[in-house]
């Protein structure tokens, strides 16, 4: 398949962060939970903010708005917790989002070489064009290999 | 009817840890990994400056038995804004001797949680994991995370000719584990 090609009808959630809308593959996303308690403790990783604690596990908070939408969010409505397929199972972040979330069916358009590696495709929704997001892209201690290539990987 | 077989309960497998404070945050080490603890003060004067500008948080070495020990500055490791520190954590079959602020309690844990692969820099061999008590996310320290055997090699060729004070080991430990 090339890169022109249409996908089919996927289920996407979209998440607003600041005045922008984004998507992200449905499959990858586990819940949409309020905000809760952030623990801090050092480490060297910028793009992480703290972990929280949600049904048991750790799960780091990662805020992607600054790489998005050029500014971290300061008002944190709720995190999308979200998931990436690792070597050794499912690892979760959570995404801080600055409104509500919405399950939509959209058809994607794979994105094009020249598009940014955060962006694995696009889709239309109600008149605006909106980005998918490369989680593996936008969050730190991705597999080295490139995830965006792998259509698995894909939404 | 038969009954069935009871199960046998499994024993929760334990871990005694102990907290300690390093820039006004809390960490947790096994207790099994070390030794001694000993006030800063037991060691004045029998400690030997160290100055490796790669190394800062390395500022001194102490003498015991036939090997160097390295005083590692626990703040420093993690990148944290040093304070001024009380004990020393003689690590057991190691190299390293730890300069924390003090011991918050000691304590046991049940459960050891994997660092979040998000976590992708020095942090990983910084700790074993991370643990939850009294609803605080603590992380439990790796202690062969403090130095390298690189590093190790390069602060044995700094002090290879030191002269070392007197009865290094003399004085007593707060607290021998």
């Amino acid at each position: 398949m090339t890169w022109t090609d249409q996908l089919d009808t996927q289920s996407c959630v979209l998440l607003r962060l600041g005045d922008r809308r984004f998507a992200l593959a449905a499959d990858q996303v586990a819940e949409l939970a309020a905000p809760s308690r952030i623990f801090r403790f050092a480490h060297k990783t910028p793009e992480i903010d703290g972990v929280i604690l949600r049904r048991g596990r750790v799960v780091p908070v990662c805020d992607i708005a600054e790489t998005l939408v050029g500014k971290r969010l300061t008002h944190r409505r709720f995190y999308l917790i979200a998931t990436r397929r690792q070597k050794e199972g499912l690892d979760w972040v959570a995404l801080p989002v600055s409104g509500e979330c919405e399950l939509i069916q959209a058809d994607l358009t794979p994105a094009s070489p020249s598009d940014s590696p955060h962006v694995s495709a696009w889709l239309s929704h109600q008149g605006e064009v909106i980005e998918v997001l490369n989680l593996y892209a936008l969050t730190p201690g991705a597999p080295q290999t490139s995830v965006a290539a792998s259509p698995e990987a894909r939404v | 009817m038969r009954l069935a077989t009871p199960q046998k309960a499994h024993p929760v497998r334990t871990e005694q840890i102990i907290l300690f404070r390093a820039s006004s945050q809390i960490f947790a080490i096994s207790s099994a990994s070390v030794q001694e603890v000993r006030s800063v003060d037991s060691l004045a004067g029998a400690a030997v400056d160290v100055n490796e500008p790669n190394l800062v948080k390395v500022r001194h070495a102490i003498r015991r038995g036939d090997r160097n020990l390295y005083v590692v500055n626990a703040s420093l490791h993690f990148g944290l804004r040093p304070t001024p520190a009380a004990l020393i954590f003689l690590l057991r079959k190691s190299r390293i001797a730890l300069l924390v602020d003090g011991i918050e309690k000691m304590t046991s844990i049940t459960r050891l949680l994997a660092l979040p692969g998000a976590f992708c820099h020095e942090e990983r061999s910084w700790y074993r994991g991370l643990t939850v008590l009294d609803q605080n996310v603590i992380p439990v320290v790796n202690p062969a995370g403090f130095l390298t055997a690189e590093e190790i090699s390069l602060l044995d060729a700094l002090t290879a000719h030191q002269n070392w004070p007197e009865a290094a080991s003399a004085a007593h430990p707060e607290l021998t584990l």
